[in-house]
């Protein structure tokens, strides 16, 4: 069964302007932007309003009400990003938390409410807290969104709507509790429909007849007879720990207790649901607002607490924790299952291929210098030079053929072949001196050709005729002659591809 | 005489005690690991391969840079019987397919890719101190003396054998590496009158090894194992002219 909070912040955006400019607080000021030639007031701080100053007022209407009105601009999408830094802020009450504009937040409570003690202690809490950062805010508790949104706005003390008891909750409230365009509340005042009860339980037909579907839908979504979902500003995440702190934490020491004591839930979580981590994320509230974060991969999933601890703890001294951090927040988004066997046998020490220590070394140095940097190679079964390794994808995977010995290869193999000039004394014959980098190296030993043809249902490109030559020095070289001697005018190119050991 | 046999047997359990406070203690297997480098042991102290340290490796081109690599290789065959190893290069030049007519798993290599020098180092130091692996080969050109220091006693705790490759290094300065190396081609090791570029052979020289002797020898490499040709204990001269080339 869900249950739902829905946030009204009436003066959400003034109350924000007030924290960021203290001076405004008592004078009333409005938030005003240019539309159809003149000045429209979209935000009127608590003062104004009081004052008789309406939202969608024109600047010079509201002069003549109050002429020591304070005019500030209003920059479109701020109410939007306001409420989206709100939400992600209430993100330490539930796990689903989205925005509801233009002046509200939808948070999905549904087994959340027991942590704090109940749903009277839940909603108080969340009121306090808002309060205390600033903000005029009221709260509605009920199963379905709409609802909450009627009572949050219209609804009595305390604003809890009690399992399955929308109907009654609902009665007393006015048309406009369930969310329904001006112009159809303004049809419903013309025809004395003061409170929702006096048509709720009308006949569906009578009222669609009169008011369209619109309204059946809103109903249905407010009883909980139509389906409606919140939109959460972030997707939720099964694994995360959270750990508010009553002071502010401003020093790496405070971070790592934190992060310690979240990483020993976190695991235990993990293994109570048979999983290991291969991402996490720990996120820092700061005070002003501000989040900060630090991510992890693994190669393999983990759960093991002082392995993860490492990790991170190469990350730490990249958070500014600036005026401090109020709350830690610790998610693993990506996560594998990792069975308790699976576990010991890693775990066991001194194990033939040690594989444990070896991972947690590579995931430290994955944490350094990026995953792509690690490969292993196995063999593919490929004759072109360039294709006959590929890179491994786990740590665990074996080669399905044996490594090839029986045929000359070079221990460096340049990644991109070198134009060479040679001089050749006949076709197929090995070069008696080639030039490379303006160095003339003559070649007194050479074995070859070894012919190898692209795939042609890969790619077409022309042969290559392999040389293994040695020069007088002693130095060996892997050469090869691109395509056949075919044509007369056109004469096959020589490239440098790699030096023997 | 009785009392030079005595003396003898002090000496000789002085230099082991020298020797075991300067990082070479006496390997904990019975039987200590087999190279197949024969004549070339007598220039080791104790007569053994030095595992559990850092070696040096200079190469001034990719021609002694691949003999370089060739040898390291043929090296690690033997040592990667324990475990895994780690390779760090700047750049992915090695062909890991020819690393196994070298006698050493390809699949068991696990190839690190860091272009900055001091990540590079880190990422060394890192994996000398993980005991599971067996050896780790680094590519840096330039070292100084703290950061080979820091090496050195990274693996006097693991017991993992490490080999630093310097390519291009001109003006090695001090280090604190057990012994330093110069690898260069030599003409192949054919059968007397069959043609063919044959198995690869270097010269290895020895410059510098710490409590034991210099070097310098020819050595092959085919059917899997080392052949040494010949052997000069390298004078103090060529010892000189080495390090200022």
């Amino acid at each position: 069964m869900k249950r739902y909070v829905s946030l009204w912040l009436p003066f959400a955006v003034t109350d924000k302007m007030i924290l960021l400019q203290p001076e405004l607080r008592e004078t009333p000021f409005v938030l005003a932007e240019q539309a159809r030639g003149r000045m429209m007031i979209w935000h009127a701080s608590p003062e104004a309003v009081h004052k008789g100053i309406r939202i969608g007022m024109a600047v010079a209407d509201a002069r003549a009400i109050l002429p020591d009105l304070e005019v500030l601009p209003y920059l479109p999408g701020f109410t939007e990003q306001l409420l989206t830094e709100l939400a992600l802020w209430c993100l330490r009450f539930t796990p689903v938390a989205g925005i509801d504009p233009p002046d509200g937040l939808l948070l999905d409570m549904s087994g959340c409410a027991h942590l704090w003690g109940g749903e009277a202690a839940y909603r108080e809490d969340i009121l306090k807290q808002l309060k205390q950062l600033g903000y005029r805010v009221r709260a509605a508790i009920a199963d379905t969104i709409g609802a909450a949104w009627g009572m949050a706005r219209f609804g009595a003390e305390p604003g809890i709507v009690v399992r399955g008891g929308q109907l009654e909750a609902l009665l007393p409230l006015p048309p406009a509790a369930l969310r329904l365009e001006p112009l159809l509340l303004d049809k419903m005042r013309k025809l004395g429909l003061r409170h929702t009860g006096s048509f709720i339980r009308l006949p569906r037909t009578v009222l669609r007849r009169r008011f369209g579907q619109v309204l059946l839908n809103r109903i249905d979504q407010a009883l909980g007879q139509a389906i409606e979902l919140p939109t959460p500003v972030q997707p939720p995440v099964l694994f995360r720990e959270q750990l508010p702190c009553l002071e502010p934490i401003c020093t790496a020491t405070g971070i790592t207790i934190a992060l310690e004591a979240l990483l020993e839930r976190l695991c235990r979580q993990l293994l109570k649901e048979g999983q290991g981590l291969r991402k996490a994320l720990l996120k820092c509230y700061r005070l002003d607002g501000d989040i900060q974060q630090i991510v992890i991969g693994t190669n393999r999933p983990v759960r093991d607490k002082a392995h993860l601890f490492k990790l991170f703890e190469q990350k730490i001294s990249t958070i500014r924790p600036a005026l401090g951090i109020e709350l830690f927040l610790l998610e693993a988004p990506v996560t594998a299952p990792l069975s308790v066997q699976q576990e010991t046998l890693w775990a066991v020490p001194g194990d033939s291929d040690g594989n444990t220590a070896l991972a947690q070394l590579l995931d430290r140095i994955a944490g350094r210098v990026g995953n792509d940097a690690i490969r292993r190679y196995l063999p593919a079964e490929h004759y072109w030079p360039e294709r006959s390794v590929k890179v491994a994808v786990t740590l665990d995977e074996q080669a399905k053929t044996p490594w090839r010995c029986d045929r000359p290869r070079p221990v460096y193999l340049l990644p991109r072949p070198e134009r060479i000039e040679v001089s050749v004394p006949l076709p197929d014959y090995p070069p008696l001196f080639f030039l490379h980098k303006g160095q003339r190296h003559n070649i007194s030993k050479a074995d070859g050709p070894e012919r190898i043809e692209q795939e042609w249902w890969l790619e077409e490109r022309p042969v290559r005729d392999y040389y293994m030559v040695e020069d007088d020095q002693g130095a060996r070289y892997w050469l090869f002659r691109s395509g056949r001697y075919e044509e007369e005018d056109k004469q096959p190119e020589w490239f440098l591809h790699g030096f023997f050991a | 005489m009785n009392q030079d046999i005595v003396k003898r047997e002090r000496i000789q359990a002085l230099q082991q005690e020298i020797l075991s406070m300067q990082g070479y203690r006496p390997s904990q297997e019975a039987v200590p690991l087999d190279t197949g480098l024969g004549p070339v042991l007598r220039a080791f102290p104790n007569h053994t391969f030095p595992t559990a340290a850092i070696h040096e490796f200079l190469s001034l081109d990719a021609m002694q840079g691949a003999a370089t690599t060739g040898f390291i290789s043929s090296l690690l065959g033997t040592l990667m019987r324990k475990g895994p190893c780690l390779w760090i290069s700047p750049q992915p030049v090695i062909f890991p397919a020819a690393l196994s007519l070298f006698g050493l798993p390809p699949d068991q290599v696990i190839f690190t890719r860091v272009s900055r020098s001091k990540d590079l180092l880190w990422v060394m130091e890192e994996a000398l101190k993980c005991a599971s692996l067996a050896a780790v080969v680094g590519e840096v050109r330039d070292l100084g003396f703290t950061p080979s220091r820091r090496l050195q006693l990274a693996v006097e705790e693991s017991r993992v054998t490490g080999f630093l490759h310097r390519p291009g290094c001109r003006a090695p300065g001090p280090t604190a590496c057990v012994s330093r190396w110069q690898v260069s081609s030599l003409p192949g090791l054919t059968e007397e009158g069959l043609p063919g570029v044959g198995f690869p052979q270097w010269q290895v020289t020895l410059s510098r090894i710490r409590n034991g002797r210099p070097g310098s020898w020819q050595i092959g490499w085919s059917d899997g194992r080392f052949r040494v040709k010949a052997g000069q204990p390298a004078s103090r001269t060529q010892t000189i002219t080495l390090a200022t080339a």
